[in-house]
């Protein structure tokens, strides 16, 4: 089996990357969701940072908001407020009047003077800062204070618990991203190498790795994800890469399939000619070459572990509060969908929408890199 | 055809006992048991509970007896819902499951083929684009998204239909499970009509019937047949789907299915219970995957049984 070599001229050509690098750009939804997918990371990741509220920060004062892009406390809320601040400091409000930024209250108690350290109550809480005694009347009975309001913005409301849900959404977005990254990346290590080096060796051994890989493939899935989640006790790292583990198998047959028809080619008996050894062979020029699949495969991999993991945590299987992930944020907002739709629309939104876009993106990269397609 | 049968069968035994062993001792080796509940049970009672559970005895002879137990058809007794056999429990929640299963699968052939041929038939026309868009969408926006979104929508702002509960299987207690689960698979099928529609309606075959001047209706007959392949060959994943989506929709709209028994069975570590869910479901995808393959060499005349 002897080849005659034949002399290759030098065609300066354009790569596969460039080439598919010009169709993904010509395809315009799928380079708006590369847009969309980029911006939605850099909010997940900047957003919370710069945010006023910490996402477990619980304001009791402020449960269940509605979205506003107006600043909270709103004049009706005031009046309640003092209210409760007043009965905590054991006084009766007598009058309420705001001014501009700052509150002024009459505060009455029937018989014994007003404990003015009581007054703490009023930075303790959510709706005013420290406030500070204007007037004392009757032996102290009889106090005017004023207490400056404090200004907070819900632009997507709050939780059942008073949580701000912008951030929440945000720091959601950061858990469920990098989940589906983790479990992406586990699935792709694991995939390429099983699938390269079943394909590599053939024989025999291709034989029993491929029948292993059949025999996973026929397990009722996602009981088996549950199953693992239970044994690793919620620990969410553990538990991707758990799903990671699992994932593999459509990688591997991909890759395989790939591997099988490039080991016949002239490159690969070439090196072999030239004495590469085996690992080489493999790592320079079998599994870069089985990088397009991979790469489509990939990026429609990562939309499921995502829905994977909201699904889990969906039913309370996944991350653990006070973390949150866009399926607790679901879940959360199914069960308080009466009076409180804002807790399931933004979350949703928010999901569906990076599905979408990972799927367009995954789609358009097939086309792109797809050779039956030129 | 009947070897061919067997044969599958038989294959499939070393699959459903490594599924049995992988499912038996990732449970086991859970942290956690049945009965370290909320509060601390005495001692002696513990004891007596694992002995009356056989838990005392060493692991592989639990393992061994189980599996004794599987090939007699015993499931063993629930761990935690005391007085009920794992059996019970199934029969009563298999019905349940079933039927929304069976209807959501039926409604997803019935509405995904004729979206999907009719997509086909108006090809990059805005019937198609709107097809292609729900489906789309069907794909993308998850079963537990669209579920409490059908509730706001119809059980609490309209008040047509009830928000859950299965009371006894009442048609108004179906529709909005039943939407909720078919409609991913309603958008799946959809696409592949249509792709393998486009594809058939370029053949030869079609091409003559097309020339001879016979009516759309009995061309469509014809292409479909050869449409249907791959809508067929998705059965199989298709019935796995509709089980990973009845666990959420049985959760959402809270119907007493084997999905539930589950996902509580794991939660409370019902060692039986889980192990009885997970085998049944095994069995189940099997037998399913084989009477899909047969399905598919009775309507494709290419493939033919090596026996």
């Amino acid at each position: 089996m002897s080849g005659t070599v034949a002399s290759t001229a030098r065609v300066k050509g354009t790569s596969l990357w460039a080439d598919a690098r010009g169709r993904l750009i010509a395809n315009k939804a799928a380079t708006a969701s590369l847009i969309f997918l980029v911006l939605m990371t850099i909010v997940s990741i900047i957003g919370p940072m710069v945010s006023p509220h910490p996402y477990d920060r619980v304001y009791t004062d402020y449960v269940r908001l509605q979205p506003s892009l107006s600043a909270y406390p709103h004049a009706e809320q005031i009046g309640p407020g003092v209210e409760r601040v007043a009965a905590r400091i054991r006084a009766r409000a007598e009058t309420v009047e705001m001014r501009g930024e700052t509150v002024r209250v009459t505060l009455v108690s029937p018989q014994r003077a007003i404990d003015e350290r009581n007054l703490a109550f009023f930075d303790r809480s959510d709706l005013f800062h420290a406030a500070r005694v204007v007037e004392r009347h009757e032996e102290g009975r009889r106090l005017v204070i004023e207490a400056p309001i404090e200004w907070k913005y819900f632009l997507f409301g709050t939780d059942g618990n008073g949580r701000d849900l912008l951030t929440r959404t945000l720091i959601a977005g950061r858990v469920s991203l990098s989940i589906g990254l983790l479990a992406t990346f586990v699935a792709l290590v694991i995939g390429v190498s099983y699938g390269a080096i079943s394909g590599f060796i053939g024989g025999r051994t291709d034989a029993i790795m491929m029948r292993i890989v059949d025999v996973l493939y026929s397990l009722p899935f996602i009981f088996f994800v549950i199953l693992l989640v239970v044994f690793f006790g919620r620990n969410f790292v553990l538990m991707f890469l758990a799903v990671g583990a699992i994932e593999w198998l459509d990688m591997a047959r991909i890759v395989r399939g790939q591997t099988l028809s490039l080991k016949r080619q002239e490159f690969v008996q070439a090196a072999e000619a030239l004495g590469v050894g085996s690992k080489g062979i493999l790592a320079r020029h079998i599994v870069p070459n089985t990088l397009g699949p991979v790469v489509v495969y990939m990026t429609l991999l990562v939309p499921k572990v995502i829905l994977l993991e909201s699904f889990l945590s969906f039913l309370g299987l996944g991350v653990q509060e006070p973390m949150t992930s866009w399926g607790v944020l679901i879940n959360d907002g199914a069960r308080n969908i009466q009076g409180a739709t804002w807790m399931l629309l933004w979350p949703a939104v928010f999901l569906t929408s990076t599905l979408f876009a990972l799927n367009f993106l995954g789609d358009g990269l097939r086309d792109a890199l797809d050779p039956k397609d030129r | 055809m009947l070897i061919y049968i067997l044969k599958r069968l038989a294959s499939a035994i070393p699959t459903l006992f490594v599924i049995v062993t992988l499912s038996f001792f990732l449970i086991r080796f859970a942290p956690g048991g049945p009965f370290d509940v909320e509060q601390q049970l005495d001692e002696v009672v513990l004891a007596n509970l694992n002995r009356h559970f056989g838990l005392d005895q060493p692991l592989w002879m639990q393992y061994a007896l189980y599996l004794g137990g599987l090939l007699r058809g015993d499931f063993g007794p629930s761990f935690i819902l005391r007085d009920f056999t794992v059996s019970e429990l199934i029969m009563s929640g298999l019905p349940v499951s079933i039927t929304i299963g069976l209807l959501s699968l039926g409604l997803a052939l019935m509405i995904g083929v004729v979206f999907g041929s009719i997509a086909a038939f108006k090809q990059n026309r805005s019937a198609d684009y709107s097809v292609m868009v729900f489906a789309t969408m069907g794909i993308t926006v998850p079963t537990f998204v669209v579920g409490p979104i059908l509730q706001i929508v119809f059980g609490l702002t309209l008040a047509w239909l009830p928000l859950g509960g299965w009371n006894d299987g009442a048609i108004r207690n179906l529709i909005m499970p039943v939407l909720v689960l078919a409609l991913p698979q309603v958008a799946v099928v959809a696409r592949l009509t249509r792709a393998a529609m486009i594809e058939t309606l370029r053949a030869n075959h079609i091409r003559t019937l097309r020339s001879q001047g016979l009516p759309t209706l009995t061309i469509t007959r014809h292409a479909l047949r050869g449409a249907l392949l791959p809508v067929v060959s998705y059965l199989g994943p298709a019935a796995a789907a509709l089980l990973t989506g009845s666990i959420v929709v049985e959760n959402i709209f809270s119907l007493p299915g084997v999905g539930r028994y589950f996902v509580e069975g794991a939660l409370n570590r019902d060692y039986t219970l889980v192990m009885g869910t997970v085998v049944l479901v095994a069995v189940f995808v099997l037998v399913f995957n084989l009477i899909v393959d047969v399905l598919y060499a009775v309507l494709d005349p290419r493939v033919r049984f090596e026996g």
